[in-house]
């Protein structure tokens, strides 16, 4: 099997039946994305799959198709993504269990809606946060569609 | 790790001041510090200045935060608290756990252990206070918990920083030949003004470590401080947005297996049969090993992934022997029941003479609820986990816990092996909530670790094994009885409360012994205990003999005390025509008071409580004083559309004084949105001896569009430091059932709310 994640191309010989989430935490030693529930409830293990939010728990590793970009590939080097910067700014992580799928998911809302409206959101941001971060979450999304909209 | 080269010096002597409220029983013992930690595991070229602070050569400043980071800050206000004496920022350190020592006891976590009231200063509650404190350092527990984290540290590491200040200064003096008095530091950096000349803290740590402590400490006043009381920016926060590798599932050890369990779903049980044939066939299974210990009994699976061992763990095929309770959910409660109906356990903080004036009041004029909360998970977001290697005798532990020394005590007990050679390392956690106090999860670990030659070996449980074998919020049933005057005073208030005894549950696990002595106030806590002037009360206790492990979650008993005691103190309120916020200012009337009925008052302003409010909305309102810290919400509803809108909620939080706003905001924030999410459908429910519910589908919590927006401001009229972990919690859904009632005319006095009404 062959994967491309965040750029970097794996060859991978592990049984396709295996879910890509513990394909990336187990045998590729890539931990950003975690592990929360394993049926596709709670979006901690969210990837993104060419741009799409993916909950790579419920993915068997064979059927990828397409580019994977892990929380671990959102930055452009030392620059992290806007969304990661307004995530800073707003200090939004309690744990920061759930973190790494939230700003995923963010990433992917904001590719497709870049002026999100709250029902956007709402409707978007699926994920569990335990903590209770989501008023922060929502404040810095509405940030991040800012930093991105000055830019371009 | 080398001890050649490493500077050592006497035992840090800071710990005085926060002793002063001792007892003379056992003072000198009380007094005599702990052995500093860090002096054994101290690199070479490390200056080890105190159980807080190490400096090494290169100037890297290590700052000891011993309390676990679950996600509340702490790591970033205890690390303040040692800055801001020491004169260094935030990102000019790095802050560790540490290890488990005596030497980072907390005693502020037991010190409200006592009957009194937070606000009660007599003389009886300050003795007790005291004894308490001392009872703390004895017990050395290293424990987050109560929220206690800040109000321990307070004195305890802004000493250390000082002490640690003055004597790097006084190196730097001894160098340049000049009096240290001369001599300015900011920002790690000492400078001689004669001559401009500067020098590093990392310069002269070596020099300054083998310098007589200083034995007069005066910390810097508060108008002074230039990091405490301001918001700070988390020292972790980078690592959190990056993915980075922090937790203890992400731990990765060369050679490393991975494991799982299956626990005994029914308590207390074991397994009669086990057939393991499928499951050794699974790819990747390497073992299938029987676990047993005080907290539970079942099997191990080792497997070369976590999948795999996943796999495996489905596929054995067990009978489970007979849970010692009542196997299901309606039987539970009867003994619940029961237990309320029966002679109470203990009786605990009243006055006056509640029967008598229950009897000379109206029965018109007497109000009477009956309130019942079920069992809950904590559902941290990072399933339990750790990891453990055991090589020669001697094992080592990676872990997010919230009590490193109870797992390292519990460990080699399991064992059979000395407690020195058991070595903790704690990573962050993805949630705590009081789930990670247990020591379950490095039991299981360490008995997997017995088995692997030597391999380390990361035992991950799935979310099902989770949810079905946690220490639960316990059950609990009330029944408060209210008479009112003429005037519409309340005269009189009876509160009996039934529910499990947490301490029974967890010392018999931990320690396989018998709860202490004495009443167990958490029992009764936040129905006791709150600001409220009532010439006749009475809290009595009554325990439900049930089998089934009860902890600690999230502020404890006023978890549902709090919910009780507010719910009737707004039905008392109905009965006596007055408005609910008017109701509670009016019997708030002693001096001690003061805090509640500010907070009481900028949350209505804040809410413009009694406006006009449009059809089908409405506010309720609630007030909660737990872990020290005395917080009013409000709660505002839309039931327009038939189903329950959780709008707004205002919040004002009074913990004396705060070192970091922004944060405790933050928690404030946090535990609204856990205390609310218990109305949304959480229960946990037992069928045939086990647990129904099993992963996120049965067992939710608040998402994103089911949040509300939330604003919080603080104050600081009390007179002590309170806690921000928890307090949040109580208030939150007794201001939502009251808005619910304020909106429909609809009292529930169940949780979840959602058995009797539709959420959004
Ligand atoms: S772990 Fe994948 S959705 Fe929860
Ligand atoms: S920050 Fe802890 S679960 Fe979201």
């Amino acid at each position: 099997m062959q994967l491309t994640i965040n750029g970097i191309r794996y060859d991978l010989n592990s049984d396709p039946e295996m879910p890509l989430l513990w394909a990336l935490r187990d045998i590729l030693d890539i931990k950003g994305p975690k592990f929360g529930c394993g049926v596709g409830e709670c979006g901690a293990c969210t990837v993104l799959i060419d741009g799409e939010p993916i909950r790579s728990c419920i993915l068997p590793v064979g059927d990828v198709e397409g580019a994977v970009t892990t929380i671990e590939g959102i930055a452009n080097g030392e620059n992290l993504h806007a969304v990661q910067a307004a995530w800073l700014e707003h200090q939004v992580p309690q744990c920061g269990y759930c973190q790494s799928g939230q700003i995923l998911a963010a990433v992917a809302l904001l590719n497709t809606i870049p002026d999100p409206t709250d029902v956007d959101i709402d409707e978007a941001m699926t994920n569990l946060c335990r903590c209770g971060t989501y008023p922060k979450i929502r404040a810095a999304i509405k940030d991040a569609a800012k930093m991105l909209g000055d830019k371009s | 790790m080398s001890r050649l080269g490493t500077i050592t010096r006497r035992s840090f002597m800071g710990l005085g001041v926060a002793a002063a409220g001792g007892l003379a029983v056992g003072y000198y013992m009380y007094r005599k510090p702990y052995a500093n930690p860090l002096l054994a595991m101290a690199s070479e070229g490390d200056a080890v200045f105190n159980p807080y602070v190490k400096i090494a050569q290169d100037n890297v400043i290590t700052i000891i935060a011993p309390r676990a980071e679950m996600g509340q800050g702490v790591h970033t206000t205890l690390a303040a608290l040692v800055a801001e004496e020491l004169d260094v920022s935030l990102d000019q350190i790095k802050v560790e756990h540490g290890p488990p020592a005596k030497a980072y006891f907390n005693a502020a976590m037991i010190v409200e252990g006592g009957p009194h009231p937070f606000f009660d200063e007599s003389f009886i509650a300050e003795v007790t206070r005291g004894t308490m404190n001392v009872v703390g350092k004895f017990l050395a527990m290293q424990m987050t918990g109560g929220s206690s984290a800040t109000i321990d540290a307070y004195v305890k590491m802004r000493e250390a920083g000082a002490a640690a200040r003055m004597v790097l200064i006084e190196a730097a003096a001894i160098q340049w030949g000049v009096d240290a008095a001369s001599l300015s530091v900011s920002a790690g950096i000492i400078t001689n003004p004669a001559d401009g000349e500067t020098l590093t803290y990392g310069d002269v740590a070596q020099a300054a470590a083998v310098l007589e402590p200083p034995t007069k400490i005066s910390l810097r006043p508060r108008a002074e401080w230039k990091i405490l009381g301001r918001s700070q920016p988390r020292v972790e926060g980078f690592e959190k947005v990056t993915g980075g590798r922090i937790f203890g599932i992400d731990v990765q050890l060369p050679d490393m297996l991975y494991g799982t369990v299956k626990m005994s779903p029914r308590f207390g049980a074991r397994a009669i049969s086990v057939d393991t044939s499928a499951a050794l066939e699974v790819n990747g299974v390497l073992d299938i090993v029987p676990v047993e210990t005080t907290t539970g009994s079942g099997f191990g699976i080792i497997a070369e992934n976590t999948w795999a061992a996943f796999q495996g763990a489905e596929a054995l095929e067990i009978v489970w022997g007979e849970a010692p309770y009542p196997a299901n959910t309606d039987d539970i409660r009867a003994v619940l029941d029961k237990a309320l109906n029966a002679k109470p356990d203990f009786e605990m903080g009243g006055k006056g003479n509640v029967e008598k004036e229950l009897a000379n009041t109206q029965p018109g004029n007497i109000v009477e609820a009956v309130y019942e909360v079920p069992y809950l998970a904590h559902a941290t977001m990072e399933p339990m986990n750790a990891t453990a290697q055991l090589k020669d005798g001697k094992l080592e532990l990676w872990l997010g816990t919230q009590g490193p020394r109870i797992a390292q005590g519990a460990c080699a007990q399991l064992l059979g092996i000395e407690i020195e050679d058991v070595t903790v390392n704690t990573t962050r956690m993805g949630g705590g909530f009081g789930r990670r106090g247990e020591i379950d999860f490095s039991l299981y670990a360490a008995a997997l670790a017995a088995k692997t030659d030597g391999r380390p070996i990361k035992v991950t449980w799935t979310r099902e094994e989770d949810t079905q074998h946690d220490t639960y919020r316990p059950i609990a049933k009330s029944r408060f009885k209210a008479g009112i005057s003429e005037t519409g005073e309340m005269t009189a208030m009876d509160v009996d409360i039934a529910t499990a005894s947490i301490m029974t549950s967890l010392m018999a696990r931990t320690y396989s012994s018998g709860p202490p002595p004495g009443p167990e106030k958490i029992m009764l806590e936040g129905a006791l205990g709150q600001p409220l002037t009532v010439p006749n009360v009475r809290f009595r206790a009554h325990k439900a003999d049930l089998q089934i492990p009860v902890g600690f979650w999230r502020s404890v008993g006023n978890s549902y005390n709090g919910f009780f005691h507010e719910c009737f103190l707004d039905e008392v309120s109905e009965h006596a025509g007055k408005d609910p916020l008017a109701f509670r200012l009016s019997m708030m009337n002693d001096d001690e008071h003061h805090p509640a009925r500010e907070a009481l008052k900028k949350v209505a302003a804040m809410a413009n409580w009694g406006g006009n409010l449009p059809a089908g909305k409405g506010q309720g309102i609630a007030h909660t004083l737990s872990f020290g810290t005395w917080v009013a919400q409000v709660v505002q509803v839309d039931v327009s559309d038939d189903t329950v809108k959780i709008e707004k909620v205002w919040c004002v939080a009074d913990a004396g004084l705060v070192l970091d706003p922004e944060n405790f905001k933050a928690q404030m924030m946090s535990g609204i949105v856990f205390g609310l999410s218990q109305a949304l459908d959480q229960e946990i429910t037992f069928s045939d001896g086990e647990v129904e519910q099993s992963n996120f589908y049965d067992f939710d919590a608040m998402r994103m569009h089911q949040c509300p927006e939330i604003e919080v401001e603080l104050l600081e009229n009390s007179p002590r430091m309170g806690g921000a972990g928890e307090p949040g919690t109580p208030p939150s859904t007794p201001a939502l059932a009251n808005a619910i009632f304020a909106a429909t005319g609809q009292r529930i006095r169940t949780m979840p709310l959602s058995h009797s009404i539709d959420f959004a």
